[in-house]
C-alpha cells in the first residue's frame, strides 16, 4: 500500500483567493433567505469580501510565501495582479447593481459566480504548477460560459455563453495536452521544477510542441490572432458588465499565468516563443484594430479594440526582460481601468427602457444631453487610444519603450501605427457623441449610483495613472523580479 | 512626509475643481470656496516664508513623475527666498484680489465659473514658483498662459474678448517655442533639468552654448512678460475682467519672465551676452511703452502700457546683473500696479462700464476712497521721492545703471520715468481732478464701490507707502530686501545713487508731473482732442508704433494667404486624395475579415485547430 503523506498546508499563501471563494459560499447561502425581492446586500457582500481581499493582499505585500508543495506562490507578482483582479471584480459588481436590476435578472448566483470566477482568476496568478494553473483556468472559465448566458431570454446572450463554453473547452484541450507533452518532456509540472530541469538543455521537439498547445490554448484566453474570433460574439451577447469582466479579469488572469510560464518556466526555449509572438503580436494589433473599423456595434468593436489591445501587450512580453514585463503589468493595469471604465458607461446607458445602447449611432449627440456623461466616455476613449495625460498614453509608452530598448524597433513601429490606426474608430465615437444629430431612439443616461461610483474610481484610475505613473511603475518593475529570479 | 509647502498650490487646487464640479449648485456662494482657498493658501505661504526666513532653504519631492530610462523628473519645490517672496505676492495679492472680485463680479452670470478659473490660476502659479525643475517649470508656465486665455475670454459672447484671448494664447505660443527649445537643448547640454544640478553645472557650459539656451529661454520671457517685439499681446488682455488683468497681467503672471531669468541668472551670467541682450530688450521696452502710454485715453489701456514699461524696468535691472533691485521692483510694481487696476476697476464699476478717460473727470467728491488710494498708487508709479516704494525699487535701478556706468541705458532710463510721471498724473487728473464731463444721467448714478472693494484698496495703498520704507531703504551696502535674498543673489557692490541721482529722479518726476498739471489742468481743457490723432507724431504713438499693424501685414496675412493656398490645394487635392484611398482600403480589407467572422463555430473551431497546427509547425521549424 502506498502511503500518501498530505501536503504541509499553509493557509495564508492563499488567503486572498480563500475570502473571495468563502465570500461566493456566502453569497450562495444567503440567497436562501429573504429578503428576496433585492439583490443589493449580496452584492455589497461580494463587495465587502472583494475589500477584504484586498486589504489582505497589500496587508501581505511584500516578501514571499509558498504553500502546498510549491503549487501556490504569493509574492510581489501574486499581489500586484490579486490587486488589478479586485479592482476590476469589484467595480464589476458595482456596475452590475442597477444593470441587473433594469433587465430584470437580478440574482444572487450572478454575484457568486463573479466571486468564483474572481477567485479562479488570482488562483490562477499565484499558480507555480500547471495542473493549478489549469484547474484554476477552468474554475474562472466555468463561472464566466454561465455567467455570458446570464439573459436567458436573450437568443444571443445564450449564443455567446454556448459558443464561448463550445470553442474554450476546445482551447482547454489544446492547454492540457501541452501541460502533458511539457511534463513528458520535464518529468515534473511545477513552473520552476520545469525551468530547472530544463536548465542547459537544448528544447527537444516534445517539449516545443508542447510550448506551442499551450500557447494555443492561453492565446484564446486572452484572444490573441488566430484564436480571437469567439470574441466578437460573446462581447457583443452577454451582458455588458459580464463583457466587462472577460475583457478584463479573465485576460490579466491568463496574462499572470502565461508570464510566469514563458518567462520562468520555458526561459530554455526564449528564442522561440519570442520569435513566434513577435509574428501573432504584429498580426493581433493590426488584425484587431483594422476591423474594428468596420464595426457599427459599440459592444463588437470594443471586442476587436481589446483583441487589439493584446497585441500590444503581447509586444511587452516579446521586449522581455524586466522592462517587458513590467510594462506588460502596467498596461493591464490601466487597461484595465479604462475598458471597465468603457463598458461601464454603456452600462448605463439605455435606448428606449430596457433595450441596451450599444450601436455606435446611439450615442448621437450624447454630448448634448448628457454632457457630463459624455465627457467622461470621452476620456476613457481617449485614453484607449492612448493620449496623454491618460493611462492608456503611459502604458504604451512603456511597452513600445521596452521594445526600443530590446531592439524590436519593427515591432514598435507597426505598434504605433496601429494607434494612430485605432485613433480612427474610437474618435468616430466621440464625433457621433458631439457632433452628430441624434436619429430616432437614442442612448439616455439611466441613473446609477453605483454606477456612477464604478466609473468615478475607474476614471480616477486612468488620470492618476497618466499624470503620476512612477510609483505604478516602480511597483510593477518590482513585480516582476521573482519571474526573472 | 508631504510638506506643507504643496498646501499652497494644494488649497486654490481644491477650490478650481470644487467650483468646476459644483458650480451651479454654488452658484452666487463661489467666492466662499475661492476666497477662502485663497486665505488658506496665504497663510501656508506666510508659514513657508516663516522657514525661509529663519535661513531654512530646502527642496522637497512630491513623487516621481516621469522615469524614462536616464531621464527621470520629479514634481519638487524648491524653496529659497526668491520663491518665498514671490509666493508671499502672488498669495497675498491674489487673495485682495479674490476679495475684490467678489464685489465686482457680483452680477456676473459666471460667477463660480470666474471663481474656479482665478484659483486654477493661482494654483498653476505658485506651481510655476515653487517648480524645482525647468520642466515643472514649463508645465506650468503653459499653465499659467492658459488661464490667461480663459479669463482673457472670459465674456465668450464678445468678439472682441474671445480675439483678445487668441491673440495672446497664439503670441505666447511664439515665445514658447524659444521657451522649450531652450529646455531641451539644456537637457542635451547639461543632461538634467534639475536646478539645483543646473545651477551647479552651468559654470561647465560653452559660452556659446549658454548664450543660445539663455536666448531661447528670453524668448519665453519675452512673450510672457509682454517685451518687445512680444508686447502685442498686453493692451488687448485688457477685455477680460478688471480684477484679472490686476492680478495676471500686473502684479503676478507677467512678472514670471522676470522671475525666471533672475531664477535662471547662472545660465545667463555664463553668457553674458545673453544678459546684454536682456538689459536692451528691457530699456527698450521701457521707453517704447512710457512713450505709447501718453497717448491711451482708455484708462486700462495707459495702465496696460505702462504695465509693458515697468516690466520693462525690472528686465533692465536683471539684465545688469541688479537681480535684488529687479526684484524689488516687481513686489512693488505687484502693489501699486494691482492697486492702480483695481481702482480702474473701482471707477469703471462706479460709472457703469465706462473706460474712457474723456467722459471722466469731477470723480473726486464722488469716489473719495478710491481717489485717495489710487493717488497713492499713482505716486508709486511715478516713483515719487520718499512717499513711495515705487520711487526706492526705481531709484534701484537708476542706481545699478549709474554703478555700472552704462549711461545710455541710465539716461534712457531717466527718460521713461519723466514719462510715467506724465502719464500717471496725467490719468489721474483727467479722470478725477477736473470738471466732470459724463452726461448727467450717468453722473447722477456713480457712486463709491461697496466695501469689499475698497478694502483691498486701502491695504494695497498702505502696502504702497509703506514697503518702500520698511524693506527699500538702503542702509550700509544693501537695502534689507537685498540682504533677504542675499543666499540666492549675492550683494557684489553697494549701489549708491547719491545725492545727484536723488536730485535728478526728483527733478524727472517734477518735470512730469508740471507737464500734465499744464496740459490738461492749468490750460483749459479740450476735452475731444485728448489723444486725437491729429499730427503724425500722435497717430504713430496712439497706434502703439504701429506694431500691429506691421505684424498684420508681414505675418498674419501672408501666413492666411498660405494657409488658405495649403488648404486648397495640398490639402483637399493631393493629401486628403491620399488618404481617402488609403481608408477605402482599409475598409475594404475589414470587410473582407468581416466576412471570414461567419458566426459559424465550426469555422472558429476551424480557424483555431488551422492556427495550432501553423504555431507548433512555425516553433518546430526553427
Amino acid at each position: 500500500m502506498i502511503e500518501i503523506t498530505a501536503p504541509p498546508v499553509l493557509l495564508s499563501t492563499v488567503a486572498p483567493v480563500l475570502i473571495v471563494m468563502g465570500t461566493a459560499g456566502l453569497v450562495l447561502l444567503l440567497d436562501l433567505v429573504p429578503p428576496r425581492h433585492s439583490k443589493d446586500h449580496l452584492a455589497s457582500l461580494a463587495l465587502a469580501g472583494l475589500v477584504a481581499a484586498l486589504i489582505v493582499t497589500v496587508w501581505q505585500w511584500g516578501g514571499e510565501r509558498r504553500g502546498f508543495r510549491d503549487m501556490v506562490v504569493l509574492d510581489g507578482y501574486v499581489s500586484f495582479f490579486n490587486v488589478v483582479i479586485c479592482y476590476a471584480v469589484a467595480l464589476v459588481v458595482l456596475l452590475s447593481m442597477d444593470y441587473l436590476k433594469r433587465s430584470g435578472t437580478e440574482s444572487g448566483e450572478y454575484y457568486a459566480l463573479v466571486l468564483f470566477a474572481a477567485s479562479g482568476m488570482m488562483l490562477m496568478a499565484s499558480a507555480t504548477d500547471l495542473i493549478v494553473v489549469f484547474l484554476a483556468l477552468e474554475l474562472m472559465s466555468l463561472s464566466l460560459y454561465v455567467l455570458a448566458g446570464l439573459f436567458k431570454q436573450s437568443l444571443a446572450s445564450s449564443e455567446a455563453s454556448m459558443k464561448y463554453f463550445l470553442l474554450g473547452v476546445f482551447a482547454s484541450s489544446f492547454l492540457l495536452y501541452g501541460v502533458a507533452l511539457v511534463y513528458g518532456a520535464t518529468g515534473t509540472t511545477q513552473i520552476e521544477r520545469v525551468a530547472a530541469a530544463l536548465a542547459g538543455k537544448t528544447p527537444s521537439a516534445m517539449l516545443v510542441i508542447g510550448l506551442g498547445l499551450m500557447l494555443v490554448g492561453f492565446g484564446f484566453k486572452i484572444s490573441s490572432v488566430p484564436f480571437h474570433m469567439w470574441a466578437p460574439d460573446v462581447y457583443q451577447g452577454a451582458p455588458t458588465s459580464v463583457t466587462a469582466l472577460i475583457a478584463t479579469g479573465s485576460k490579466a488572469a491568463a496574462f499572470a499565468a502565461l508570464l510566469r510560464v514563458l518567462m520562468s518556466g520555458l526561459r530554455v526555449a526564449t528564442p522561440q516563443w519570442t520569435e513566434l509572438l513577435w509574428i501573432l503580436a504584429a498580426l493581433t494589433m493590426t488584425v484587431g484594430n483594422v476591423v474594428a473599423i468596420a464595426q457599427s456595434n459599440l459592444k463588437r468593436m470594443l471586442a476587436y479594440s481589446s483583441v487589439a489591445h493584446v497585441g500590444y501587450m503581447m509586444v511587452g512580453i516579446v521586449a522581455g526582460g524586466a522592462g517587458g514585463a513590467g510594462a506588460v503589468l502596467f498596461y493591464l493595469l490601466a487597461y484595465t481601468f479604462t475598458t471597465i471604465g468603457t463598458f461601464g458607461v454603456i452600462t448605463l446607458c439605455e435606448r428606449t427602457t430596457n433595450v441596451e445602447a450599444d450601436e455606435v449611432s446611439d450615442y448621437a449627440g450624447l454630448g448634448r444631453r448628457h454632457p457630463l456623461l459624455a465627457f467622461v466616455l470621452t476620456l476613457f476613449l481617449l485614453s484607449l487610444v492612448g493620449i496623454p495625460p491618460l493611462a492608456g498614453f503611459v502604458g504604451k509608452f512603456y511597452l513600445f519603450g521596452a521594445a526600443i530598448r530590446g531592439g524590436y524597433v519593427w515591432l514598435a513601429v507597426i505598434g504605433v501605427l496601429n494607434s494612430a490606426i485605432a485613433a480612427y474608430y474610437y474618435l468616430r465615437v466621440i464625433v457621433y457623441m458631439y457632433m452628430r444629430e441624434p436619429e430616432g431612439d437614442v442612448a439616455t443616461w439611466a441613473p446609477s449610483f453605483a454606477g456612477g461610483l464604478a466609473l468615478t474610481i475607474a476614471l480616477v484610475g486612468i488620470v492618476l495613472l497618466g499624470v503620476m505613473p512612477a510609483p505604478f511603475a516602480d511597483l510593477a518593475l518590482a513585480a516582476v523580479a521573482p519571474l526573472l529570479r | 512626509m508631504v510638506s506643507t509647502v504643496w498646501l499652497i498650490p494644494a488649497f486654490p487646487l481644491a477650490g478650481a475643481l470644487l467650483n468646476m464640479v459644483f458650480g451651479r449648485v454654488v452658484g452666487r456662494r463661489a467666492h466662499w470656496i475661492g476666497v477662502s482657498a485663497l486665505a488658506g493658501s496665504f497663510a501656508a505661504a506666510c508659514a513657508v516664508f516663516a522657514r525661509v526666513a529663519s535661513g531654512d532653504h530646502f527642496t522637497t519631492t512630491l513623487f516621481t513623475w516621469i522615469a524614462a530610462g536616464d531621464f527621470e523628473t520629479s514634481v519638487t519645490a524648491y524653496v529659497d527666498p526668491l520663491a518665498g517672496v514671490m509666493l508671499l505676492v502672488v498669495t497675498g495679492v491674489g487673495f485682495l484680489i479674490h476679495l475684490y472680485s467678489v464685489g465686482y463680479m457680483h452680477d456676473d452670470p459666471g460667477y463660480a465659473r470666474y471663481f474656479a478659473y482665478l484659483n486654477l490660476f493661482v494654483f498653476s502659479m505658485t506651481m510655476l514658483v515653487l517648480a524645482g525643475n525647468y520642466l515643472l517649470l514649463y508645465v506650468f508656465w503653459e499653465a499659467v498662459g492658459l488661464c490667461s486665455y480663459l479669463l482673457i475670454g472670459f465674456w465668450y459672447t464678445r468678439k472682441s474678448a474671445a480675439d483678445a484671448g487668441k491673440k495672446a494664447f497664439i503670441v505666447n505660443r511664439v515665445g514658447d517655442v524659444g521657451f522649450g527649445l531652450g529646455v531641451m537643448w539644456l537637457w542635451t547640454a547639461v543632461g538634467t533639468l534639475d536646478y539645483t544640478e543646473v545651477f551647479a553645472r552651468a559654470g561647465t557650459l560653452a559660452p556659446a552654448t549658454a548664450t543660445g539656451i539663455a536666448l531661447l529661454l528670453f524668448m519665453g520671457a519675452c512673450g510672457k512678460s509682454a517685451q518687445l517685439p512680444l508686447h502685442t499681446w498686453l493692451p488687448d488682455a485688457m477685455e477680460g475682467p478688471t480684477p484679472v488683468s490686476a492680478l495676471i497681467h500686473a502684479a503676478t503672471m507677467v512678472t514670471a519672465g522676470v522671475y525666471m531669468v533672475a531664477r535662471s541668472r547662472s545660465i545667463f551670467e555664463r553668457s553674458g551676452t545673453a544678459l546684454e541682450v536682456v538689459a536692451w530688450v528691457g530699456v527698450a521696452t521701457a521707453v517704447f511703452a512710457a512713450t505709447v502710454a501718453v497717448m491711451q485715453t482708455d484708462i486700462k489701456r495707459v495702465l496696460a502700457y505702462s504695465t509693458v514699461s515697468q516690466l520693462g524696468y525690472m528686465f533692465a535691472a536683471v539684465g545688469l546683473g541688479a537681480y535684488a533691485a529687479g526684484l524689488f521692483h516687481l513686489v512693488t510694481h505687484a502693489f501699486f500696479k494691482a492697486l492702480l487696476f483695481l481702482g480702474a476697476g473701482s471707477v469703471i464699476h462706479g460709472m457703469h462700464g465706462e473706460q474712457d478717460l474723456r467722459k471722466m473727470g469731477g470723480l473726486a467728491p464722488r469716489m473719495m476712497t478710491t481717489t485717495i488710494t489710487m493717488t497713492i498708487g499713482g505716486i508709486g508709479l511715478a516713483g515719487v521721492p520718499w512717499v513711495s516704494a515705487g520711487f526706492f525699487s526705481k531709484e534701484e535701478i537708476l542706481a545699478a545703471a549709474m554703478d555700472g556706468r552704462h549711461w545710455p541705458i541710465f539716461l534712457l532710463l531717466l527718460f521713461g520715468a519723466f514719462l510715467t510721471s506724465f502719464y500717471t498724473f496725467r490719468l489721474l487728473i483727467l479722470a478725477f481732478f477736473t470738471g466732470p464731463r459724463m452726461t448727467k444721467e450717468v453722473a447722477r448714478h456713480v457712486h463709491e464701490s461697496p466695501a469689499v472693494m475698497t478694502m483691498p484698496l486701502l491695504v494695497l495703498a498702505v502696502l504702497t507707502v509703506v514697503t518702500g520704507w520698511v524693506v527699500g531703504i538702503p542702509s550700509g551696502d544693501a537695502t534689507r530686501f537685498a540682504r533677504f535674498l542675499e543666499p540666492v543673489f549675492p550683494i557684489h557692490d553697494a549701489h549708491h545713487g547719491g545725492v545727484v541721482l536723488l536730485i535728478l529722479s526728483f527733478v524727472v518726476v517734477a518735470a512730469g508731473f508740471a507737464l500734465a498739471v499744464y496740459l490738461y489742468k492749468v490750460s483749459p481743457l479740450d476735452a475731444p482732442s485728448v489723444g486725437a490723432p491729429r499730427t503724425p507724431v500722435r497717430a504713430f504713438l496712439l497706434n502703439a508704433w504701429y506694431f500691429d499693424r506691421l505684424y498684420d501685414a508681414v505675418i498674419v496675412r501672408p501666413l492666411f494667404r498660405l494657409s488658405d493656398l495649403a488648404a486648397r490645394r495640398v490639402d483637399l487635392g493631393a493629401i486628403d486624395g491620399l488618404v481617402d484611398a488609403i481608408g477605402r482600403a482599409v475598409v475594404i480589407w475589414a470587410s473582407g475579415f468581416r466576412r471570414l467572422q461567419s458566426g459559424y463555430i465550426v469555422n472558429y473551431a476551424l480557424t483555431m485547430l488551422v492556427g495550432a497546427v501553423a504555431v507548433v509547425g512555425f516553433l518546430l521549424s526553427r
